[in-house]
């Protein structure tokens, strides 16, 4: 038996939006990204939509599914496939970069919001 | 102490602000001009939009006709355009005949009028099984339709985005355009759910 869909409540009311849009902030930067670029002519929907649906069926077709379904994540990669195959950035200093952010001390990272009394 | 490496294992939020970083110190996007982009799906861009649409088509059979046979210009009329909205085809569904939506190959979905898809669409599970047992996916999620009920499921293309224009309910006969827009809801636009007469 397949597991039972992922349904969250009921039939979402017409308002604005159905429900959140996005559950993490980052998820919408990835979002809003994309869109940005495709917007100011950095890439064609399709060709975003190739890199993403590559992913997609990396992750459904790979041989452990050690990490779990998370969309945005797929996204993220997508992009990054996308700009390293265009030579806009590699992967090299997107990932030093984020290694620089990661050795911000505590307290000093003001994008999450949290308060900063110690 | 680090390794080299694809740094795969970095949280997701930091990739993404290291990512971000970059393309703006390259003048290649424009960070007031993306959170403009984020509100605006986050508070603007959603299924409202489309359940004008479909009160309308219900309302008025002259916009009924132009939306079967143009959806990308009837929409337009309305002003509702943009990424995702290229080429958006209306099916209708009648009481012999229901239409529902998935993009089989990733989460193609018509934001002009619906917004950005719920979770469940983009699911691995959605999507692979409502092509294969649409019946059954259907009633695990409230919608049980007769045997005798032709079912077409619409998968997405790169250039194709589908919106099914509901049954409209009996009983509302006596309803003004207005007043039908709250009944229609995102799933009964995707062909998963039927609109309910209040």
């Amino acid at each position: 038996m397949s597991a039972p869909l992922d349904i969250e409540g009921p039939t979402a009311p017409p308002r604005a939006n159905g429900e959140l849009v996005f559950s993490e902030p980052w998820e919408s930067r990835a979002f809003g990204m994309a869109v940005s670029l495709y917007e100011a002519g950095g890439f064609t929907w399709p060709e975003f939509r190739t890199a993403l649906v590559t992913r997609i069926r990396a992750w459904e077709t790979g041989p452990t599914r050690d990490e779990p379904w998370h969309y945005y994540r797929l996204w993220l990669a997508a992009l990054e496939d996308l700009l390293v195959s265009q030579g806009t950035v590699s992967a090299d200093e997107v990932t030093a970069r984020t290694r620089d952010l990661a050795q911000r001390p505590p307290g000093h990272d003001h994008r999450d919001g949290h308060n900063h009394t110690h | 102490m680090t390794t080299t490496g694809s740094g795969e294992h970095l949280p997701p939020a930091l990739r993404t602000e290291a990512l971000e970083q970059l393309l703006t110190e390259r003048g290649l996007i424009d960070p007031k001009v993306m959170n403009g982009i984020i509100t605006e799906y986050e508070t603007n861009v959603g299924p409202l939009n489309g359940a004008k649409v479909v009160a309308k088509a219900w309302t008025d059979p002259e916009y009924r006709r132009r939306l079967l046979e143009d959806g990308t210009a009837a929409i337009k009329e309305l002003g509702f355009s943009g990424p995702q909205g290229e080429h958006i085809v209306v099916v209708e569904n009648t009481p012999t005949r229901h239409h529902v939506v998935v993009c089989t190959l990733c989460s193609c979905y018509p934001w002009p009028v619906l917004g950005l898809p719920p979770s469940w669409y983009k699911d691995p599970a959605y999507r692979s099984r409502v092509v294969r047992e649409p019946r059954a996916v259907l009633s695990e999620m409230g919608l049980e339709l007769a045997d005798d009920v032709r079912i077409t499921v619409h998968d997405s293309t790169s250039e194709v985005r589908w919106l099914v224009l509901p049954e409209r309910p009996a009983g509302t006969e006596h309803l003004t355009e207005e007043e039908l827009v709250p009944l229609v809801s995102r799933d009964a636009m995707v062909g998963v759910a039927k609109v309910e007469a209040p």
